[in-house]
């Protein structure tokens, strides 16, 4: 590796070519651009294996899986889109864009930055691996549940030492975030003058550095457990089931805000550019950010309440599990109020933006029916929850990617996009979306619990339908790839501000960003 | 077309124009909102559920009203100029204090239904529920009965060989039979992995979990059978254990209950005249239907799932020492799937599929094993 001398850095065509640049990159753009193309090949890959589950779920009976892989490609799925497709994609975002946004000339640590993208590929190979161990991969849901995972084969230890590396990556990558937000800003960019995206990505750093190790511990226990005579989570051994959910989720429900506050951050940027209205209540959508960040620590055992807590549990975490509400009933407001008398136009990342909005809310409310807890009793492990959290991860969270990447990808490629084409794929993933995962509430309160390949009769009509929304769902994201590659390509040169009037230090650099941006630090107004 | 498939599409088509004027019966295809409940909390249950719904949606209505009516009027197509404000205190506070107030009136009706879900006292009868990979066992504590209850869908209608029945993946052999208008109280526990008991129509479902004993209480109004399944993720048949409750007056109940007794008792019976000698043929035809309590994890023909189930095929405790393979079976191998049969199997049904084991799939070894040699194991 080359030393980062001054003089090296000054002079930019001397970087490796090929291959090489892109294992050796500590600069911030490409290592952006990797974390993109690896959190979209894990989006499809893990698309794969749903196509996989709704192929099988399409009619009652066995007919193209058999269940012990079907649990497999259950846990692989939700495993390859959470730790693969999202977090690696804000990651992205957020290494291509902070730098930008704060005037910043690269990240603060580029070097371990390197390092936090290149233990990704080597983590994601071994839990997919694992699929073709005796006895298959991890076979016990995302969430591993103990004392199920203790009786998996090899394909369980992978899991557990993949989980560790993402976890490492993740932490490397969030300790970054924070130095470089606090310490590379440029003279004049106070914190409250930050965009969004820089603060909700601040906080969801907090939140990986404070959970990511709970989750190593929990799944360190987990292979102890299984390898050393422990008992941490065996009764037979003095150990506790209950106790691995506690663990497990105190890392799982923070985990899920560190999913979808950086999405808000995106929608957050978007949707003003195409109102030409400055955001409504900036100071109060940093507070909502914070504290729904807060909020995430106490609630955790929302998604326990049939383990038989006591009474006063089950109040005390339905009662902080509805307050949370509040916050995001506030960013929600202030979105449409954002939009709200301004002058709007519809391109593609707008679209997003507004469908965001919108079915987010869906999911939100379904959030909130599911917290009332006499309520959840019937909810809980039903396709309500299945579709309740593919409203807030698939439209909140992957949608929001989607718009943020129309948004920046004529500043990333300095070309156009093809705005007709985006907007196909657009109405394409938001039909296909709502054709796949709707009906799934009604699949819920009907009965059908979630994890299972296989149904009683009254459940056909729905998984029919959810089926045939899967596949056009899954196809219609090739036209997403095909849309970015061919914007890489070539396309109508976009302008240095892109939009029309959007805000923000991004859009005052050229388009393409060149190589280094803000070598010398920019004044801010 | 035959005459059957006509008087399908007639009776699709009937219950099609049945259900656009009729409100939708519960369970039936294309229901959209919880069963209809028949207990007490159930209803309670579905009332909250309701209510809320209805709040959600009131406001869900109001709040894009706004938006779409913005996303129409406030087009820049309609050549205006974007406003510039970019907060209002007061609008802030408001939507952060009549949200917070919504709140409160939800909690305070969930709090209620809450407590009254959590009260297990004053119970009638007691049921103790286990989960294990993948049946359901049932004791009646007061009562001395108890039973196995796992799936009866045969295998052909799964894999698609037989036409799927009325209650496809629903239906088991020994359903648990309750009083009707009685508060039970059941304990959930489970003996391997978590499962979760739950019956949608009773508004009831605990998590099964080993180690635990989680209580729960149901009364259920209408005489009927009533049908759910395991909801917690218990690895490959999970989606394989249904639980069907049947609910029978109380004079019909004691009636079902003395006659569980008496066979129970019979079973004894059966099991001390087990001390005969058991010939090979036999053994080997008895052992073969009790090998249904293993064909789940090591496969019909006893080859296994490799690397989560080993094969009984050529297995060396299947053909080594006897005992090994006794003890094995009776005690299971703790912190694996593999279960104890000791408490689930008598003496001659263990004596016959270790027999079965032994001399099936290819293996020969030779040996049989008597109900006697189970019994002094025990
Ligand atoms: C829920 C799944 C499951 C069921 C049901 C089950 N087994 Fe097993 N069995 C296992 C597992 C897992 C092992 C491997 C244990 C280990 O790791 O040593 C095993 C091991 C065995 C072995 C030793 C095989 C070897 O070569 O190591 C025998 C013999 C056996 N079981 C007999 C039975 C009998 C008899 C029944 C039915 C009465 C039965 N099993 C039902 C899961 C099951
Ligand atoms: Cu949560
Ligand atoms: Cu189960």
């Amino acid at each position: 590796m080359a030393t980062a001398d001054v003089a090296h850095h000054e002079e930019h065509h001397h970087h490796p070519s090929g291959v090489m640049r892109w294992i050796t990159t500590t600069n911030h753009k490409d290592i952006g651009t990797l974390y993109l193309c690896f959190s979209l090949s894990m989006f499809l890959l893990g698309g794969l294996m749903a196509l996989v589950i709704r192929a099988e779920l399409f009619q009652p009976g066995l007919q193209v899986v058999d269940p012990h892989f079907f649990n497999q490609m259950t846990t692989m799925h939700a495993l390859l889109m959470v730790f693969g497709a999202i977090m690696p994609g804000f990651v992205g975002f957020a290494n291509w864009m902070l730098p930008m946004m704060i005037g910043a000339p690269d990240m603060a640590l580029p070097r371990m930055n390197n390092w936090s993208f290149w233990i990704l590929p080597f983590a994601f190979t071994m839990l997919l691996s694992s699929l073709f161990t005796a006895g298959g991969g991890p076979a016990a849901g995302w969430t591993l549940y103990a004392p199920l995972t203790i009786q998996g084969g090899m394909g369980v230890d992978m899991t557990i030492f993949a989980i560790h590396m993402m976890g490492i990556s993740s932490i490397l990558g969030a300790i970054n975030i924070i130095v470089t937000i606090f310490n590379m800003r440029a003279p004049g960019m106070t914190l409250m003058k930050m965009p969004l995206f820089v603060w909700t990505w601040l906080i969801t750093a907090f939140l990986l550095i404070a959970v990511m190790p709970v989750l190593a511990g929990a799944v360190t226990m987990l292979l102890t457990d299984r390898h050393f005579g422990t008992a941490f989570f065996d009764p037979a051994g003095g150990g506790d089931p209950v106790m691995f959910q506690h663990i497990f989720w105190f890392f799982g429900h923070p985990e899920v805000y560190i999913m979808i506050l950086p999405a808000f951050g995106i929608i957050s940027e978007i949707i003003p550019t195409f109102s030409r209205k400055p955001l409504f209540g900036y100071t109060a959508m940093v507070l909502a950010t914070a504290a729904i960040a807060f909020l995430s620590f106490i609630v955790w055992a929302h998604h326990m309440f049939t383990v038989g807590m006591p009474l006063t549990g089950e109040l005390f975490f339905m009662y902080s599990t509805m307050l949370i509400a509040v916050p995001t009933g506030v960013k929600v407001f202030n979105w449409v109020s954002t939009m709200w008398r301004g002058a709007l136009t519809f391109e593609t990342p707008m679209l997003f933006a507004v469908a965001v909005v919108f079915l987010f809310t869906i999911g939100g409310f379904s959030g909130l029916m599911l917290a009332i807890t006499p309520a959840d009793f019937q909810y809980h492990d039903t396709y309500f929850v299945v579709a309740h959290f593919h409203y807030v991860l698939f439209s909140g969270a992957a949608m929001a990617m989607m718009g943020g990447a129309y948004y920046w990808l004529p500043k990333w490629t300095g070309h156009m996009y093809d705005e007709k084409l985006g907007k196909i794929h657009f109405w394409l993933t938001t039909i296909f979306f709502n054709v796949t995962f709707f009906p799934q509430h009604f699949l819920g309160l009907a009965g059908m619990p979630r994890r299972i390949p296989d149904y009683a009769l009254q459940f056909t009509e729905f998984n029919v339908i959810s089926s045939i929304g899967a596949f056009g769902l899954g196809f219609a994201q090739l036209l997403f790839v095909y849309v970015i590659v061919k914007c890489v390509r070539g396309g109508s040169k976009a302008t240095d501000t892109v939009w029309e009037a959007p805000r923000g230090l991004e859009w005052t650099v050229p388009s393409p960003a060149p190589y280094h941006t803000f070598e010398t630090p920019p004044k801010i107004a | 077309m035959s005459p059957f498939r006509v008087s399908t599409a007639v009776a699709l088509a009937w219950s099609g124009a049945a259900l656009s004027v009729a409100p939708v019966p519960a369970n039936a295809a294309w229901g959209l909102n919880l069963p209809t409940p028949v207990s007490p909390i159930g209803r309670e249950i579905l009332e909250l559920h309701n209510l809320i719904m209805l709040i959600c949606l009131i406001i869900f209505i109001v709040v894009f009203g706004f938006m779409f009516y913005s996303i129409y009027a406030h087009r820049k197509s309609t050549g205006r100029e974007a406003a510039t404000f970019a907060h209002s205190t007061k609008a802030e506070v408001v939507w952060t204090v009549i949200p917070f107030i919504i709140l409160i009136g939800m909690a305070i009706p969930s709090t209620a239904t809450l407590i009254n879900m959590e009260d297990t006292s004053k119970s009638d009868l007691t049921i103790k529920v286990t989960g294990y990979q993948w049946k359901w066992q049932y004791e009646y504590l007061d009562h001395d009965v108890s039973f196995y209850s796992s799936l009866a869908t045969p295998r052909e209608q799964i894999v698609g060989l037989q036409p799927k029945g009325e209650h496809y993946l629903l239906e088991v052999d020994n359903p648990l039979v309750i009083p009707t208008n009685r508060k039970i109280r059941l304990l959930v526990t489970a003996n391997d992995v978590i499962h979760a008991w739950w019956v949608p129509k009773f508004g009831a479902k605990k998590d099964a979990i080993p180690g635990y004993i989680n209580e729960l209480w149901t009364k259920v109004e209408t005489p009927g059978t009533y049908r759910g399944q395991c909801a917690e993720l218990c690895g490959k048949d999970h989606g394989f254990m249904p639980i069907v409750v049947e609910a029978k007056s109380p004079e019909e109940f004691d009636a079902w209950l003395a006659g569980r007794k008496q066979g129970s008792s019979l079973e004894h019976a059966a099991a001390t005249a087990a001390a005969k000698q058991w010939s090979e043929s036999e053994l080997m035809a008895r052992g073969e239907e009790v090998y249904a309590h293993c064909a789940a994890c090591h496969g019909v023909d006893g080859k296994g799932l490799p690397g989560a189930f080993p094969a009984i095929a050529g297995s060396a405790v299947a053909t080594g020492p006897v005992e090994d393979h006794l003890t094995l079976v009776m005690d299971g191998k703790p912190g694996t799937a593999m279960q104890g049969f000791k408490g689930q199997l008598s003496d001659i049904e263990i004596a016959a599929v270790v027999t079965y084991q032994r001399n099936a799939f290819g293996n020969k070894a030779g040996d049989t094993v008597q109900p006697s040699q189970v019994q002094s194991l025990r």
